[in-house]
């Protein structure tokens, strides 16, 4: 038996956290916030030099061909820094896609390009408020795509992003590969809760696309696409969720009322023991969810699906609680706390919210039994 | 990562497994024995073979086994149907570890194999009336009388006290110092005269445990354990056994059984499993309860590595008792006013949840309170500061107490 990362995973680990503690600072995530700077360029270029972009593409397609624990080690760190990146869309979505779907000229053309981070990619399924389904979808596609995406993660910054279109034929749905430098796509920048993270209102008018995977498979694909990135974004939520408690944790034991910290109080106390609580389960459930995506195992599912419900429950939990600990400084724009508060939000919707997951994770109980 | 045994992990497995298969005890065997009978017989069958507490040294009736190798043995004897031996569990799990650390040599020769075999059993008496939360706060006295102590008070909360053999106990001996200073700690013989002991009825029905009275009962200074003053460093010893051997409510209604009784009862005409919310209630107790068992093979992982596990291990009883109580409370509801009916019937479903409902307010307290546990995760993991004391420094005397505030 052995539940634990690996003695080189745990050193990726320190270097990881080392390096975004250096050049990720809550400076840097503010600033996405203050001046519109939405996406750092260079920490982009630095973060695809050392590896993380290309992780887990195969070395065939220029990537290092690591595993998903060493991903999983890197996606926690990301969490943790709230960092200001378009990682998840690119490397959980874009490149996950193209790797499972893609035909070998579409691995060819995209992945060298996605490991070395000279291309981001992202994905889209949602079109309006409310849970999209193979019945609602109104994007349709061929060999040209026609239709309106909101809100599309790193849209205004992406290059190809991977669409969910309506098909006639079995699913209901099928997967588009679109290049989104050109004139039949429409880019338009939209305001969202979290603004360290990018997004867009996508038109596509006949822009010219590519069926990625077969005909009429594109929800099965979807939702395996979702199961496994569900695990790396679990990752990032349990990071996130560390990271507020340390941070509510440290104001405790500096802030002082009626002559004692207010870490000593049990109201503070039991309230960060709740938090820890949660965060353990969310880290617990995340380990599982890391070792059935590393092994593909036929537990996934149900893994993913755990993981997730931990995941944003532990981050909202503690992203709220933070801000309740440090009092009415938590609340004003001055303090770091709104990050953790903000990107839980964006973490707990972007492929599913909360409802849907725990739906999703009953569905995979039933079906193992 | 990786699920598998290590090759010296599963030739120990297959050994446990083949002997538990030919010798766990068959119908015929236990035909004539009352379960207390039969507890006793199978721990002593398993003990004659060096199959019983087997992470103990030989020389005390142990194995010497490795602390992965108990996990496996525990895997594989949940396994079989054999004889309950949960009475054999506090004198193993909590009075053993604090005679192994603070008993003479003699003693432990003389105390520990018949723990082991279940020819001993033990019970703890540390809870009083003015003591639960604060234990250190208890008041039975000893008083020196040559090479005796003459004790009086009362004890509370003593599980198996009526059947046990000795018990282990913290004494107030001195009551002008400081609270934690005055405390001696001492093991007993159950049958000495002057003790009485009441069953206590719990809002079940049920008696799992007693009240405990001490009149001018004697124990013998050689039976003291550590240090005239020193018995609260000895009773955290016990106190650590006992966090880590009251499980989060194995045993009680879980995931699966609330699962199976959604899918038979009806909301709107349909199965219950088929609505939203009830999906959603059961998913966050699936979560919790996969959370505390992958958060069990993470210190599982740790003890193979020959490493103390980390603290992640608290959480146990403090998610474990209110998921389960929730889940009955959830599970009465789903049955609707049907939910109020507890009787035993042939299905086990049938008086589960309410059993649980009745029962696991208990489990919130008994071992630390669900306060206690929170407390312990933010003080001892988090590095959380403790509350001021009202009584620190003080004379144990002049500790303001409930009927002296």
């Amino acid at each position: 038996m052995n539940f634990e990362f690996s003695e080189e995973q745990n050193l990726l680990r320190e270097q990881a956290r080392g390096f975004l503690q250096d050049k990720c600072t809550m400076k840097v995530v503010r600033k996405a916030l203050e001046d519109g700077d939405t996406f750092n360029r260079d920490l982009w270029k630095q973060v695809a030099e050392m590896g993380w972009t290309s992780a887990v593409i195969p070395e065939e397609y220029d990537g290092l061909g690591l595993g998903y624990l060493e991903l999983s080690v890197i996606a926690e760190e990301l969490g943790r820094a709230v960092a200001p990146l378009p990682f998840s869309s690119s490397v959980y979505l874009a490149s996950e896609a193209i790797m499972a779907y893609g035909s070998k000229s579409q691995k060819e053309e995209w992945l060298p390009r996605l490991a070395s981070g000279e291309v981001i990619g992202t994905f889209t399924l949602s079109e309006k408020q409310g849970q999209t389904s193979p019945s609602n979808l109104s994007t349709t596609g061929g060999v040209t795509i026609n239709g309106i995406k909101l809100p599309v993660a790193d849209g205004d910054i992406a290059d190809i992003c991977i669409v969910v279109g309506k098909s006639n034929e079995g699913d209901g749905a099928s997967l588009y590969l679109v290049d989104l430098n050109q004139s039949g796509v429409n880019r338009e920048a939209i305001k969202t809760l979290d603004p360290s993270r990018s997004h867009a209102k996508l038109t596509f008018i006949n822009a010219s696309a590519s069926l990625l995977g077969e005909e009429g498979q594109g929800w099965a694909a979807t939702q395996n696409i979702f199961n496994r990135a569900a695990v790396l974004f679990a990752w990032e939520q349990t990071g996130g969720s560390e990271a507020a408690l340390e941070m509510a944790k440290e104001y405790a034991l500096g802030r002082f009322a009626f002559g004692r910290a207010i870490a000593s109080y049990q109201a503070i106390k039991h309230k960060l023991a709740n938090m820890y609580v949660k965060n353990t389960l969310a880290r617990s459930n995340c380990y599982f969810g890391a070792w059935a995506l590393s092994t593909n195992a036929a537990e996934l599912p149900v893994a993913a699906a755990s993981a997730r419900v931990a995941g944003i429950q532990a981050y909202y939990f503690a992203s709220k609680e933070n801000i309740q600990t440090h009092g009415g400084m938590g609340f004003t724009w001055e303090f770091d706390c709104q990050f953790h508060y903000r990107r839980a939000k964006l973490l707990s919707v972007n492929i599913g919210s909360e409802s849907q997951w725990q739906d999703k994770l009953i569905t995979a109980v039933e079906a193992a039994a | 990562m990786d699920f598998n045994d290590t090759e010296a992990e599963a030739k120990f497995r297959t050994e446990a497994a083949d002997w538990l298969k030919n010798n766990v005890p068959g119908s015929d065997e236990l035909a004539t024995l009352n379960p207390m009978q039969q507890a006793k017989h199978w721990q002593k069958k398993k003990a004659d073979a060096g199959w019983a507490c087997i992470r103990w040294p030989k020389e005390y009736g142990g194995r010497g086994a490795n602390a992965i190798e108990q996990v496996i043995w525990n895997q594989e004897e949940s396994k079989i149907d054999a004889p309950s031996v949960g009475v054999f569990s506090i004198g193993q799990g909590m009075a053993a570890p604090t005679m192994m650390t603070w008993a003479t040599e003699d003693q432990k020769v003389r105390y520990l194999p018949k723990l082991a075999s279940g020819e001993e059993i033990w019970c703890q008496l540390f809870s009083e009336p003015a003591g639960g939360s604060d234990l250190a706060a208890l008041r039975t006295k000893a008083e020196k009388d040559g090479d005796d102590w003459i004790v009086n008070g009362q004890k509370i909360w003593t599980s198996g006290a009526q059947y046990s053999d000795f018990g282990i106990l913290v004494l107030r001996t001195d009551p002008t110092v400081p609270k934690h200073q005055g405390l001696s700690y001492f093991f007993l013989d159950m049958k000495s005269p002057g003790i009485e002991i009441k069953p206590i009825k719990q809002m079940s029905g049920a008696s799992g445990f007693n009240e405990v009275y001490f009149t001018n009962v004697r124990i013998s200074d050689a039976q003291r354990l550590g240090e005239v003053g020193q018995g609260w460093q000895v009773a955290l010893t016990t106190l650590m056994n006992e966090r880590a051997s009251i499980g989060g409510g194995g045993g009680n209604a879980g995931f699966k059984t609330a699962m199976k009784l959604a899918q038979e009862v009806m909301i709107d005409d349909k199965p219950a499993i088929e609505d939203k919310l009830v999906r959603a209630k059961l998913a966050n107790w699936y979560v919790q309860e996969a959370g505390l068992k992958y958060t069990g093979y993470r210190s599982l992982t740790a003890l193979s590595k020959g490493e103390i596990p980390g603290p992640e291990n608290s959480i146990g009883k403090l998610v474990g008792a209110p998921k389960s109580q929730d889940l009955a409370s959830f599970a009465i509801d789903l049955k609707e006013q049907a939910g109020i009916v507890w009787e035993e019937g042939e299905d086990e479903m049938d008086s589960l949840f309410q059993d649980t409902y009745m029962s696991i307010p208990g489990l919130r307290i008994a071992g630390g309170t669900d306060e206690i546990m929170a407390n312990i995760i933010a003080e001892r993991v988090l590095g959380l500061p403790q509350e001021p004391r009202m009584d620190k420094g003080i004379p144990f005397t002049d500790v303001p107490t409930s009927s002296k505030p």
